[in-house]
C-alpha cells in the first residue's frame, strides 16, 4: 500500500480530516499516521483507533502489517 | 463468538488487575510492539498477567473478536480494554496510565 492511498482513504472517510502518512520502512506495510479530524470529538482513544482500523481494513486484509497511530481533534491539535 | 472462549476472557481480564495479550511473554516478547508495552508496564513497576497468543491460535483470533480490535498486543486494566501499544504509550506520556494503575 502507498502512503497516498492511506491518506486519501482517511480524508475521504472522515469528513474534514487531515492526515499525514509516512512509510517507516519503505516496504509499504509499516506506516506512521497522524490524523486530525472533527469526527474524533467525544470519542475515546480506543474508539478513534477502531474507526481508523475500520476505514483501512486493518485486520481484514494483510496489506498493513503495522500502523502507528496518533489521533487528534482540531482543538487537541492546536495544543500539540 | 464461542461462549466458552468469551467466558475465559471475561474471567481472565476481571480476575487480574492488568492483563496483556501479547506475542511472546513478559520476559521474552516476540514482537516490538509487545515488547514496548511490557517495558512501559515494567518501568512503572507493574506486575501483569501475560498471555502469549502465539501459543494458541484460538486465543490469538478470539481476543481480536472479543475487543473488535485487530492487532496484538492488547492491554486490559481492571477488566476494561485499554488499547494497544500506541494508546498505552500515549496514556503513559500523559501520566494517565499511572493514575489508572492507582499510582496517581
Amino acid at each position: 500500500m502507498e502512503p497516498d492511498e492511506i491518506k486519501s482513504l482517511l480524508e475521504q472517510g472522515l469528513e474534514g480530516a487531515r492526515a499525514e502518512v509516512s512509510d517507516m520502512t519503505g516496504g509499504g506495510d509499516h506506516f506512521e499516521v497522524t490524523i486530525v479530524a472533527p469526527a474524533f470529538e467525544g470519542l475515546s482513544l480506543v474508539e478513534r483507533h477502531q474507526l481508523v482500523y475500520r476505514l483501512l481494513n486493518v485486520g481484514g486484509s494483510e496489506a498493513i502489517h503495522a500502523l502507528s497511530l496518533k489521533t487528534y481533534t482540531a482543538e487537541e491539535w492546536a495544543r500539540v | 463468538m464461542d461462549a466458552k472462549l468469551k467466558e475465559r476472557f471475561d474471567t481472565e481480564t476481571k480476575g487480574n488487575k492488568v492483563v496483556v495479550y501479547m506475542k511472546g511473554t513478559a520476559i521474552a516478547p516476540m514482537c516490538g510492539f509487545s515488547a514496548a508495552v511490557a517495558q512501559i508496564l515494567q518501568s512503572l513497576g507493574v506486575k501483569f498477567h501475560d498471555v502469549n497468543v502465539l501459543a494458541d491460535p484460538e486465543i490469538r483470533e478470539g481476543i481480536k473478536e472479543y475487543t473488535s480490535w485487530p492487532t496484538i498486543p492488547q492491554v486490559f486494566i481492571d477488566g476494561k480494554f485499554v488499547g494497544g501499544c500506541d494508546i498505552l504509550t500515549e496514556l503513559h506520556q500523559k501520566g494517565e496510565l499511572a493514575k489508572m494503575l492507582g499510582q496517581g
